[in-house]
C-alpha cells in the first residue's frame, strides 16, 4: 500500500470528490492564487478551473454564509477556513445557521457542507494557536471529525463530503506531513465511529487528531517499559462513539485522555464525565487529562514548548494514573 | 408583464392585517408564545415586492416574516398552526413565528439573527449562478429577494453580503424595510447614514421607494428584479412604518400614542382603499364584504390551529440530522 502524507491523503479525497461530483466546489481564503495556505489543494485550479475552486475575500462569515446558502440549494461546498482561529468569525453562520436549519424548519432544508479548518501552533502566539473543537462538538446538528492518521484523513474527508449534514473537519498543521499507508482506491471511514488502534490491559489512552501520533509514540515507549496501554482514536467528537472506549476501559479500569485543547470544559472533560457515568463500576483510579496548560499561547520557543502536550505528557499521565495519583487542573 | 391587480393586492393586504390582529389576540390568550413580531403597517412592502417575483424566484427573510409568507402564497392555516406550536405547522411546531418556511414555494425561511440571513440569501444566489454556469442548467434564471430591517444594516454581515453579491454579480435584490426603528432605537440613533440605500451604493444600484404605496412598490420591485436577473444585485430601501410594537410584548416606551396616530395617515391599506374607491374599483360596501370574507377565513384558520394536535414528544428528537445517526 502506498505511504503518503496526511496532506496528500486529504488532497486525494478532495480530488476524487471534485472529479466525481460537479456540485462539489472549494472556496476559501488563498486557496487559488496562493495555492492554499497549507498546500492541501495545490494545483486544483489547473485541474478543475476557476469556477470549482475560488479565492474568497477575508470575510469568514461572508463565505461561510455563501457556502451554507449554496448547500441549502443543492450544491456540495467545501469551505476552507484557513485556520480555526479565523473560523470563529463565522461561528454565527455555523452555529446559528448550518447547525439549526434542518431542525428549526421542520426538516425542509438540508445543509450538506464541509468546513475544513486546521488547529496548530509554532511560535504564532496567542491569537494564532488555539483549539475550538469543543465549540463545535457542543452543538447538536453539527458533526465534527478530527482525523489523526492519513488513512482516516482520506476516508473521513470522503465521508464528510458525501454526508447530508454540516461537517466540521478539524485538521492540524503539525501533522500535515506525517506519513501513513493509504489505499489508492476510493473508500470512506464512517463518521461517528471511534477506533481501537492498540489493545492493552493496563490503561486506556483516549485521544484524537494531533494527539494520535504523540499517543502512538507514548504507547511504544510505555511498552518498552513493560506498560501495556490501549489506544482509542475517537476520530469523531460529535456524534461521540464511546463504546470502543468503554470496552477497553472495562478491561483496563484506568484512563488517560489526551486532547490538544485547554483542559477545562474541553472535549476531554466530556470523555471523563462519560467514563464516570457510564463506566463507574469499572473505575479503579483517578482519570487524568492531558492538554494545553491553561494560558494564552506564549511566543517564546521555550515557553510554548512548556505549555503544549506531547508524547512525554501522555507517558507522565499514564504513570500518574498507574500510581493512583489525583490530578489537579491548574487555571492560574 | 401582467397589469397589477390592485384589488387582489388589497385583499392580500387585508388578509395579512387580519392575520396579524388574530395573532395578537391569540398571543394575549397565551395560545401563541415566545417572540411575536407583527407586520401591521408594512403590508404594502411585502405585497408590492413579492408580487414582482416569479415562481422560480426565491425569498429569504427575517423574523418579521408573516406578511412575506402570506404574500408569497403560503397557506394561513399551517402558519397559524406553527404559531400555536402544533404538528401541522410549516415547521411542525419546531420553529414558531420567526421561522416560517416553505421549500416548495422557494420561501427559504425567516431567520432571527439580525443581518445573518443576508449571507445565506447571497449563497443561494451564488448557487443559482453556479448551477447555470457550471452545471449547465439553462433554466436556472431565478432571482433571490432578501428582506431585512434598517437595524440590520449596521453589522458586518450586511457589508459582507452586499460586497460579495457585487463581486460575483449575483441575481439578488436586497430589500430593506426602513420602518425607522430597530426595536426601540430610532434610525438616527442607530446609524450615521439614515438613507439606508446609500450604504450599498458603492456596490450596486439602488433607490429609496415609498413602501406604503403598493403600486410604486411593485413598479420599483419589478425594475429591481429585472436588473438582478439580467445584470446583478440591486438595492431597494422601502420607507414604511410599523404601527404596532416591535413584538407583541413591547410597551413602546420609545414613542407616544400620538406619534403613532400621526403616522396612521400613511397606513398602506387605508391609502390603497381610498385609491381604489377614487378609481371606482371598489365601493365601501365591497370593502366591508372583503373584510367579512377575510374575517371568516381567519376564524377557520384559528380553528384549524386550535384543533391541530401538539407535536408528539418524540418529535423533539427528529430532524436534528437529515438521517438518524
Ligand atoms: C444579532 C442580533 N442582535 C440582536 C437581536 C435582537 N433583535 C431582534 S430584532 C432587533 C431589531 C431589528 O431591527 P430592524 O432590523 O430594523 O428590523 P425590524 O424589527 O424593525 O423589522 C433586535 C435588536 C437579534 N435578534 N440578533
Ligand atoms: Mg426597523
Amino acid at each position: 500500500m502506498p505511504v503518503i502524507t496526511y496532506s496528500e491523503a486529504l488532497r486525494q479525497a478532495l480530488r476524487e470528490a471534485m472529479t466525481n461530483d460537479p456540485r462539489v466546489f472549494i472556496i476559501g481564503e488563498d486557496v487559488v492564487h496562493y495555492d492554499s495556505a497549507y498546500g492541501v489543494t495545490k494545483g486544483f485550479l489547473k485541474e478543475f478551473g476557476p469556477e470549482r475552486i475560488k479565492d474568497m475575500p477575508i470575510a469568514e462569515a461572508g463565505y461561510a454564509g455563501l457556502g451554507i446558502g449554496a448547500a441549502m440549494n443543492g450544491l456540495r461546498p467545501v469551505v476552507e477556513m484557513m485556520t480555526t482561529n479565523f473560523a470563529i468569525l463565522a461561528l454565527d453562520m455555523i452555529i446559528n445557521h448550518a447547525a439549526k436549519l434542518h431542525y428549526m424548519f421542520g426538516g425542509q432544508f438540508t445543509c450538506p457542507i464541509v468546513f475544513r479548518m486546521p488547529n496548530g501552533y509554532g511560535q504564532l502566539s496567542a491569537t494564532h494557536s488555539q483549539a475550538f473543537d469543543n465549540y463545535y462538538a457542543y452543538m447538536p446538528g453539527l458533526k465534527v471529525v478530527v482525523p489523526g492518521t492519513p488513512y482516516d484523513a482520506k476516508g473521513l474527508m470522503k465521508a464528510a463530503i458525501e454526508d447530508p449534514d454540516p461537517v466540521i473537519f478539524i485538521e492540524h498543521t503539525g501533522i500535515y506531513n506525517i506519513k501513513g499507508e493509504v489505499p489508492e482506491e476510493s473508500y470512506t471511514v464512517p463518521i461517528g465511529k471511534s477506533n481501537l488502534l492498540r489493545d492493552g490491559k493496563d490503561v486506556t489512552i483516549v485521544g484524537y487528531g494531533r494527539m494520535i501520533p504523540y499517543c502512538q509514540q507514548a504507547v511504544e515507549t510505555l511498552a518498552s517499559e513493560g506498560i501495556d496501554a490501549a489506544l482509542v482514536d475517537l476520530r469523531t467528537i460529535r456524534p461521540l462513539d464511546m463504546e470502543p472506549v468503554l470496552e477497553s476501559f472495562r478491561k483496563t479500569n484506568r484512563a488517560v485522555i489526551a486532547t490538544e485543547e485547554w483542559t477545562s470544559v474541553g472535549v476531554g472533560s466530556e470523555i471523563a464525565a462519560r467514563l464516570y457515568t457510564e463506566g463507574f463500576d469499572h473505575l479503579d483510579a483517578p482519570i487524568w487529562r492531558v492538554g494545553f496548560d491553561e494560558v494564552p499561547m506564549p511566543y517564546a520557543k521555550n515557553l510554548e514548548a512548556h505549555v503544549v502536550p506531547n508524547a512525554d505528557s501522555v507517558i507522565q499521565a499514564v504513570k500518574n494514573v498507574l500510581a493512583g495519583k489525583t490530578q489537579k487542573i491548574r487555571q492560574q | 408583464m401582467e397589469k397589477q391587480d390592485l384589488l387582489a393586492d388589497y385583499r392580500t393586504m387585508v388578509l395579512i392585517r387580519s392575520f396579524e390582529e388574530h395573532c395578537q389576540q391569540q398571543y394575549t390568550r397565551a395560545r401563541i408564545g415566545g417572540f411575536l413580531h407583527l407586520y401591521v403597517g408594512q403590508e404594502a412592502v411585502a405585497v408590492g415586492a413579492i408580487g414582482a417575483l416569479k415562481a422560480q424566484d426565491h425569498l429569504v427573510t427575517h423574523y418579521r416574516d408573516h406578511g412575506h409568507a402570506l404574500a408569497r402564497g403560503l397557506e394561513p392555516k399551517p402558519l397559524m398552526a406553527e404559531l400555536f406550536g402544533r404538528s401541522t405547522g410549516t415547521g411542525k411546531g419546531k420553529g414558531g413565528s420567526m421561522h416560517f418556511a416553505d421549500k416548495n414555494k422557494n420561501f427559504w425561511g425567516g431567520y432571527a439573527i439580525v443581518g445573518a440571513h443576508l449571507l445565506l440569501a447571497m449563497g443561494i444566489a451564488y448557487s443559482i449562478k453556479y448551477k447555470r454556469e457550471v452545471l449547465g442548467e439553462a433554466d436556472q434564471d431565478g432571482v433571490v429577494m432578501c428582506f431585512f430591517g434598517d437595524g440590520a444594516t449596521n453589522g458586518g454581515e450586511f457589508y459582507e453580503a452586499v460586497s460579495m453579491a457585487a463581486l460575483y454579480k449575483l441575481p439578488i435584490v436586497f430589500l430593506c424595510e426602513n420602518n425607522e426603528f430597530a426595536m426601540g432605537t430610532p434610525l438616527s440613533v442607530h446609524t450615521s447614514v439614515t438613507e439606508i440605500h446609500k450604504k450599498a451604493s458603492p456596490f450596486m444600484p439602488g433607490e429609496r421607494v415609498n413602501g406604503n404605496d403598493v403600486e410604486e412598490m411593485r413598479a420599483r420591485a419589478l425594475h429591481a428584479v429585472n436588473h438582478a436577473r439580467t445584470e446583478g444585485p440591486y438595492f431597494l430601501e422601502a420607507m414604511t412604518y410599523r404601527l404596532r410594537g416591535h413584538s407583541a410584548a413591547d410597551p413602546q416606551m420609545y414613542r407616544t400614542r400620538d406619534d403613532i396616530n400621526a403616522r396612521r395617515s400613511g397606513d398602506p391599506i387605508a391609502l390603497l382603499k381610498q385609491k381604489l374607491i377614487d378609481q371606482n374599483l371598489l365601493t365601501e360596501k365591497q370593502a366591508k364584504q372583503i373584510d367579512k370574507e377575510v374575517e371568516k377565513e381567519m376564524d377557520a384558520v384559528v380553528q384549524f390551529a386550535e384543533e391541530s394536535p401538539a407535536p408528539d414528544l418524540s418529535e423533539a428528537w427528529t430532524e436534528i440530522y437529515s438521517k438518524p445517526l
